[in-house]
């Protein structure tokens, strides 16, 4: 295979401390080498910086309600023009849902390689996986959901963790899954009574569970499964004003359990866009930041990980698999609404939003977000991500950078603010002057997400060995400084980009659709006749597929699927 | 205020696109600058030169231009698309898209137009001398926010669907109108000299329909109110107020509820 030599770069790379010195990048044979031949092609970086591609560990790029997103709003599509096929470039086009095309050429541009599919309905998995299949060149990966599955509600209440466990690893299989991830636990599923769980105690109707247990028992499951991410959590109560002690209960529920895996991860629990879960006040006049109690807990406790979902203040479209949230959204702001109830696994919903700078609100969501950044001790467990297209779409992370890497445009926009006065006074972001520096950014956004994953080992970083997934960003960081508009505008456009040892982006230039692969994680239990009966049973009774119709076969659904097997037979 | 005429010299087999035939388009260009302007057939690209024959300059800004388009055009899409001034004058019929999203300026249409004409609109004037299509002042698909303002003249009869999600500008339709009239409405006024089908005003919650002539089914979320005697389109007469749709949401004012309002002359 070709060999690569990125040279003379500004290299910054977190996992092994590298700071923006200059170093040249050795590629062979799609790894990172320590020297390579003459014959090497040579990429010029001088006066840019290098870094590992990006890793999302949270985002909603591809399944069925992505899909609905996509049909129910024909006018996404004029936030962004279709641009006409060219090169290797298929058509592409929609703003905050755009198609997969699009997806990925701007993830590329973005400097981003893997990226993560943050809820797939397991009954929707096939959907998922076309649609991640029909995505050139990202690494993917998609978290199905478990935290309204009557399987899962079962077991746990009747504390069978041996047959949730079991269950887990079955529908990993099936789904071809790579993580738990827990939307709203036990909520979704007491919608169907027409109520919620507000907090970690409210219990599920009929079930009789509540979402601690439910919380507790899926991170139990994940550590005796040895799984290589940790339960990935959306918490209950997301969006309310006061929601902030949901949070913290949520999050104490992690404390004391010990990681138990073999791929360099260190947490057990992964909260997803904690900025919408971190509001104080009792109704929305009184609302504001309780974003520095939250970050404080999280700093503290260092087997917790999480992201923020930083409000970009852009028309977007929500979507999440927390229905009873997406009606209450409806409520408000009385946009169309779209919404499903999946058998008996999950649910979503999908409403238009409009983030504007006017609307206090909207402004306190924005401080948020940042604020938390900027108070985060240890940005290897604090991730850049703008929950996709959820608080605003992922082709604005460039513009989330600036206003973490530069204190001046964020007090430009807060100025621009009509409720200047009560944004500044409903959060402390005005007084903080921190700016985050392209190391921590490079944490946020690779080295920490790769490591929350499990996936230190192949990339999120730059040292020899791993996968060559390397961006080139035209940013000097002597010359350019903290240049607001230099920062936006280069993280946005990488020069070069090379994923798995081949080139993607030459000159600023897509030159190729990538060899993407697909994760999941195969996970061996001992063999268990109770659930296989149970799943059969539900089959038969609940479903209205069969079992052989639910599989996710991987020749006909998946692009070059990689699997992670791990052995949890003990 | 220079003209700038336009003529067809050929029909074309499909339909064309001509987003360029706009006041904001043209300005500062010449005649023969113009010509060479693309415009979208199908899935082809030509030039306004290939099937028009251009003749004036433009000018410098689009309130100093003024665009006459001449000859059989109800194959072209896109008149006066976006314009935010200046003025246009279609003398035949035009297809879809007249004036969508437009902004200002005035579009005189002495023919028919399309379906799916003032997309949008935000201010401006048009007046159709002729019969409008389906989706007059509509919002875009999926979209809603709707007409906002400005005023559109229909002398003849105007299709289904006018004035969807309408905030705000007005409509006088001199003729008939087909179902559907401000739908999804939260402010803006349509008045209907000819008759009605049905529909008026469906889950509208805000704006007022004034209604000459007659109404086939009326809508069962309205509840009448009072007798009112007003002028209306330089007509006097007397109106009965019913109020809607009650099946929506409707914001208040002094805790009062805000209704739109459905104006049937007695």
């Amino acid at each position: 295979m070709t060999e690569i030599l990125i040279k003379n770069g500004f290299v910054f790379d977190p996992t092994q401390g590298i700071k923006g010195d200059k170093k040249d990048i050795a590629v062979k044979d799609g790894k990172i080498v320590d020297k390579v031949s003459s014959s090497a092609k040579v990429i010029d970086a001088t006066g840019m910086t290098v870094m590992a591609g990006g890793v999302d560990i949270h985002t909603h790029v591809a399944g069925a309600k992505v899909n609905v997103g996509r049909n129910f709003r024909p006018e996404d599509k004029l936030q962004a023009v279709y641009e006409p096929a060219r090169g290797v470039r298929h058509m592409s086009g929609g703003y905050s849902v755009p198609t997969v095309f699009k997806t990925a050429y701007k993830y590329a541009d973005l400097g981003y390689t893997t990226v993560f599919e943050a809820a797939m309905p397991p009954l929707y998995a096939r959907h998922t996986h076309e649609e991640m299949r029909d995505t050139p060149i990202l690494d993917q990966g998609a978290f199905p959901m478990f935290g309204n599955n009557w399987f899962m509600l079962d077991y746990l209440k009747n504390q069978e963790y041996d047959n949730a466990a079991a269950y887990i690893a079955w529908l990993l299989r099936s789904t071809k899954g790579y993580g738990i991830k827990c939307v709203n636990p036990g909520g979704t599923e007491a919608w169907g009574w027409g109520l919620n769980c507000l907090t970690v105690n409210d219990p599920v109707p009929y079930f009789e569970i509540t979402p601690r247990e439910i919380i507790s028992g899926l991170i139990n499951a994940n550590e005796s499964l040895l799984l290589p991410h940790s339960m990935h959590l959306h918490g209950n109560n997301l969006g309310n004003p006061g929601n902030y002690t949901t949070t913290l209960d949520s999050l104490k529920i992690a404390e004391g359990v010990k990681t138990d895996n073999k791929f360099g991860r260190e947490q057990v629990l992964h909260h997803t866009h904690i900025q919408f879960h971190s509001y104080g006040g009792t109704t929305w006049a009184d609302f504001e930041s309780k974003g520095p109690e939250v970050m404080d807990y999280i700093n503290k406790n260092k087997n917790i990980t999480c992201d923020i979902g930083f409000v970009t203040l852009d028309e977007t479209t929500t979507m999440t698999g927390d229905g009873p949230f997406e009606h209450h959204l409806t409520a408000l702001n009385h946009l169309k609404w779209a919404n499903t109830d999946v058998e008996v696994e999950c649910g979503s919903g999908i409403v238009p939003y409009v983030y504007s700078k006017d609307v206090y609100v909207c402004g306190v969501q924005w401080s948020i977000g940042l604020e938390m950044a900027l108070l985060a001790k240890d940005h290897m467990r604090c991730h850049l991500t703008t929950d996709h297209p959820n608080a605003g779409p992922f082709t604005r992370y460039p513009r989330v950078m600036k206003w973490l890497m530069n204190q001046e445009s964020r007090e430009a926009l807060l100025h621009t603010m009509k409720n200047e006065d009560k944004v500044r006074d409903r959060s402390s972001l005005s007084s903080i002057d921190r700016e985050l520096t392209l190391y921590e950014i490079a944490m946020m956004t690779r080295a920490g997400t790769a490591k929350a994953l499990g996936l230190a080992d192949r990339c999120g970083g730059l040292g020899i060995g791993l996968q060559a997934d390397i961006a080139v960003y035209p940013f000097n960081p002597e010359t350019d400084g903290n240049d607001a508009e230099k920062i936006e505008w280069a993280f946005g456009n990488a020069v070069y980009l090379v994923k798995d040892g081949q080139i993607i982006i030459n000159d600023s230039e897509i030159v190729s659709n990538g060899n993407k692969k697909t994760y999941w994680v195969d996970v061996t239990t001992n063999p268990n006749k109770q659930v296989e009966r149970d799943i059969s049973e539900m089959f038969t009774k609940y479903y209205t597929v069969t079992e052989k119709n639910y599989d996710v076969e991987e020749h006909a659904f998946m692009k070059n699927p990689f699997v992670i097997k791990v052995d949890a037979t003990q | 205020m220079n003209t700038v005429t336009i003529t067809i010299t050929k029909q074309p087999e499909l339909f064309i696109e001509a987003e360029c035939f706009s006041p904001d388009a043209l300005a500062g260009k010449s005649a023969d600058a113009i010509s060479k302007l693309p415009i979208y057939i199908g899935k082809t690209t030509e030039t306004v030169g290939d099937y028009f024959a251009v003749d004036g300059n433009a000018g410098a800004t689009a309130a100093e231009t003024k665009l006459v388009i001449k000859g059989d055009t109800s194959r072209v899409k896109y008149i006066g698309s976006k314009m935010t001034a200046g003025e246009v004058v279609i003398n035949g019929n035009a297809d879809m898209y007249v004036g969508n999203f437009m902004s200002g300026g005035k579009i005189t249409a002495k023919g028919n137009i399309g379906h799916f004409a003032a997309t949008s609109m935000s201010g401006g004037e048009i007046i159709v001398e002729g019969n409008a299509g389906n989706y007059l002042a509509a919002s875009y698909r999926g979209d809603w926010r709707g007409m906002s303002g400005g005023k559109i003249t229909v002398l003849g009869n105007v299709g289904s669907d006018c004035a969807t999600f309408i905030t705000g500008g007005e409509i006088v339709i001199g003729g008939n109108v087909d179902v559907h009239v401000m739908t999804h409405a939260d402010g803006g006024k349509v008045i209907i000299k000819g008759n009605a089908k049905s529909r008026l005003g469906g889950q509208a919650s805000r704006g007022e329909i004034y209604l000459f002539g007659t109404v086939d089914v009326m809508m069962p979320g309205y509840a009448y109110s009072e007798d009112v005697e007003l002028e209306v389109a330089g007509t006097k007469a007397k109106f009965a107020v019913y109020n809607g749709d009650l099946g929506e949401r409707h914001p208040t004012r002094k805790g009062q509820p805000i209704y739109a309002k459905l104006y049937l002359k007695k």
